[in-house]
């Protein structure tokens, strides 16, 4: 799954190169959101998506302590 | 009572003003005392005030004030180059970097990224190196936020006091504007510290990102809608409404020119801007920025746990698309929109201050009270920047230069918020300075400069965490050719172009911020391999297990 996510987070790098849209506005998406925009729009959805799939299936639990164990637990 | 939006502007502003006052107090209520407290909330934030003290503190005037300037200038590229870029990678900054420094800082009882870079590096004189540079980066940013503000303040505070101030329409002056918002902050830091300025940005995230929806909302509606007003774009500017332009749109460019010079239309056109490929591509180094900021550095430290992150780490692209997506688009709206009853431009031709392009709409287009509580959107979004700002400058100087070399029980905990304190004065007072000496600096293209340098850092703090072969040489290699590179850059582009917003410097074609961090990154590289690899016991103790 590890694996899977940093793909995605590939594919969301290339995917933000919409060089078919930076000559167009059409369509207008909801009627005034030019294409290109709604498309980037889109990318920063997308963003949110991959960003919950890292956490559900990449978060290092190992960083977590239990309290009172560090140096920085007192101050 | 028959005021206008100028003065029920003043009204809202000294009402928010007074709120934030309130909070500091209560916050001041609360504080133990101590610099650990007052520095980093004693660890003790949750999920939901992190993600609104993270997000508060990244969204600056750069995503206000900025963001609708440069979407004027130059159309709806600036999303695709800030915002999908930083949905991305401020997310993967916050995972990769913000969490693993959260787990040192506990684990090892840091306060300050000077201090993770000390003892990561096992180098004291690091921090000599660090510090004039974090300030140095710091400052611009504080100078963005200063100009943000008082542009906002003087322009939707217009025809408020026409006979105190008939220089500005009537709008409280820049030098007044400015000097209210430091003070104001300052008042507010010092009471609370980070715990004041947590608390403080949850209500101010919260008001700018809802105002910032009402703002548009209402524009929206006095334009006769979203789609007549990107209908209007579309007629007058429509190279506004993508990245590259063409043949067509230069054609309508020289027809809509020869209409306003007949006196046939009130909008004069903007000519068509184009986005380079290359331009576009090189942006990807800008959020980068957030892996170095020390004021951001200091929010992850006051996590209570690793847990914590999770929320800012999936809720930070959608909220920075909810703010940013109304500015780009009022901005964009704003080249060629009329005002409904007289039809005259809302923006006069030939505008050139496009700071003033937002508080320039609201105050025109929004009804007297609406338009007065959207300026509080305004100032939310600047403030809560400035906060933690102000905050982190007074933490880096007391800890990593005053205790670092006084020694940690020469001075009282007292004594150490208060030296901070005077700190934070002394540089709050050189740049409200500034702010005075280039009020019309482009607040985008500072912003960009200030990411650039943080951006070029942000090698030293990946390879620090992830790379055991890094070595102190290395790393002094990183952030000197980082400096070097960064001035020297800087300095071309400020003689080019003065950091005027129709200007944006390029180095072969490309962003500069991708000569720096390259650099940077290669002579990290180039000079750590040369070098003697880390201590064994300095590589354990940041990548063995947790004993």
């Amino acid at each position: 799954m590890r694996t899977v996510v940093w793909l995605l987070l590939v594919a969301l790098i290339v995917l933000h190169q919409d060089f078919w849209n930076w000559r167009t506005r059409e369509p207008l998406v909801f009627g005034f959101i030019p294409s290109g925009l709604a498309w980037h729009v889109g990318i920063s959805l997308a963003a949110a998506l991959v960003a919950a799939l890292a956490v559900r299936f990449c978060w290092p639990a190992e960083l977590e302590a239990p309290d009172g164990q560090d140096a920085g637990s007192s101050r | 009572m028959g005021w206008n939006s100028g003065q029920l502007a003043v009204a809202v502003i000294v009402g928010y003003m007074l709120l934030l006052l309130g909070i500091g107090v209560l916050s001041g209520r609360v504080f133990r005392g101590t610099a650990a407290d007052y520095f980093v909330a004693s660890r003790g934030i949750g999920p939901f005030v992190l993600l609104m003290s993270v997000f508060g503190t990244t969204m600056t005037s750069f995503a206000i004030i900025g963001s609708s300037a440069e979407a004027f200038t130059a159309g709806v590229g600036v999303y695709g180059k800030m915002v999908s870029w930083s949905g991305i990678f401020h997310s993967v900054c916050f995972f990769l970097i913000g969490v693993r420094l959260w787990s040192f800082g506990k684990r090892y009882g840091y306060t300050t990224q000077i201090q993770f870079f000390r003892d990561r590096f096992d180098s004291n004189n690091l921090g000599l190196l660090l510090f004039p540079a974090l300030l140095a980066l710091v400052i611009p940013y504080l100078l963005m936020g200063v100009i943000g503000a008082a542009t906002a303040i003087e322009n939707i505070t217009a025809e408020a006091f026409p006979q105190t101030f008939p220089a500005t329409k009537g709008g409280i002056p820049f030098w007044l504007g400015g000097l209210i918002v430091c003070i104001v902050v300052l008042i507010y830091v010092f009471l609370g510290g980070v715990r004041g300025a947590a608390w403080a940005n949850t209500l101010q995230t919260l008001v700018f990102v809802v105002l910032g929806v009402v703002t548009f909302a209402v524009i929206a509606g006095r334009l006769g809608g979203p789609a007549a007003a990107t209908r209007q774009v579309a007629h007058y500017n429509p190279a506004h409404l993508k990245l590259g332009a063409t043949e067509a749109d230069e054609a309508v460019f020289a027809q809509r020119l020869a209409e306003f010079e007949a006196g046939d239309s009130p909008i004069k056109p903007r000519h068509p801007h184009e986005i380079p490929a290359l331009v576009f591509i090189t942006y990807i180094f800008i959020p980068f920025s957030v892996a170095m900021f020390p004021h951001l550095f200091q929010h992850w430290l006051t996590a209570r746990s690793a847990a914590a992150f999770k929320l800012t780490v999936v809720a930070h692209p959608l909220l920075m698309m909810l703010t940013w997506l109304p500015c780009v688009l009022i901005g964009v709206w704003a080249t060629s929109a009329v005002v409904p009853e007289t039809g005259a431009a809302v923006v006069p031709p030939d505008f050139t201050r496009a700071n003033a392009v937002l508080p320039l709409m609201v105050n025109k287009l929004a009804p007297t009270l609406i338009g007065g509580l959207l300026v509080a959107g305004v100032l939310a979004a600047i403030m809560s920047s400035l906060d933690s700002q102000f905050i982190c400058l007074g933490n880096i100087f007391t800890n990593d230069i005053v205790n670092h070399y006084l020694g940690q029980d020469r001075l009282s905990d007292r004594a150490v918020v208060l030296l901070g304190r005077g700190f934070i004065v002394g540089i709050v007072a050189v740049t409200y300075a500034l702010s005075l000496t280039v009020p019309g600096a482009s607040v985008f293209r500072l912003g960009v400069w200030c990411f650039t340098g943080f951006a070029s850092l942000a090698p030293l703090v990946f390879a620090a965490l992830y790379w055991r072969r890094a070595t102190k040489a290395g790393a002094y290699a990183c952030v000197l050719v980082a400096a070097a590179v960064g001035l020297t850059l800087f300095a071309l582009a400020f003689r080019e172009t003065g950091l005027q917003a129709e200007h944006e410097f390029l180095i072969f074609g490309m962003m500069p911020v991708a000569l720096n961090v390259v650099g940077a990154a290669g002579a990290l590289v180039i000079v750590s391999m040369l070098t003697q690899p880390p201590p064994a016991a300095t590589v354990a103790k940041f990548f063995g297990p947790r004993p």
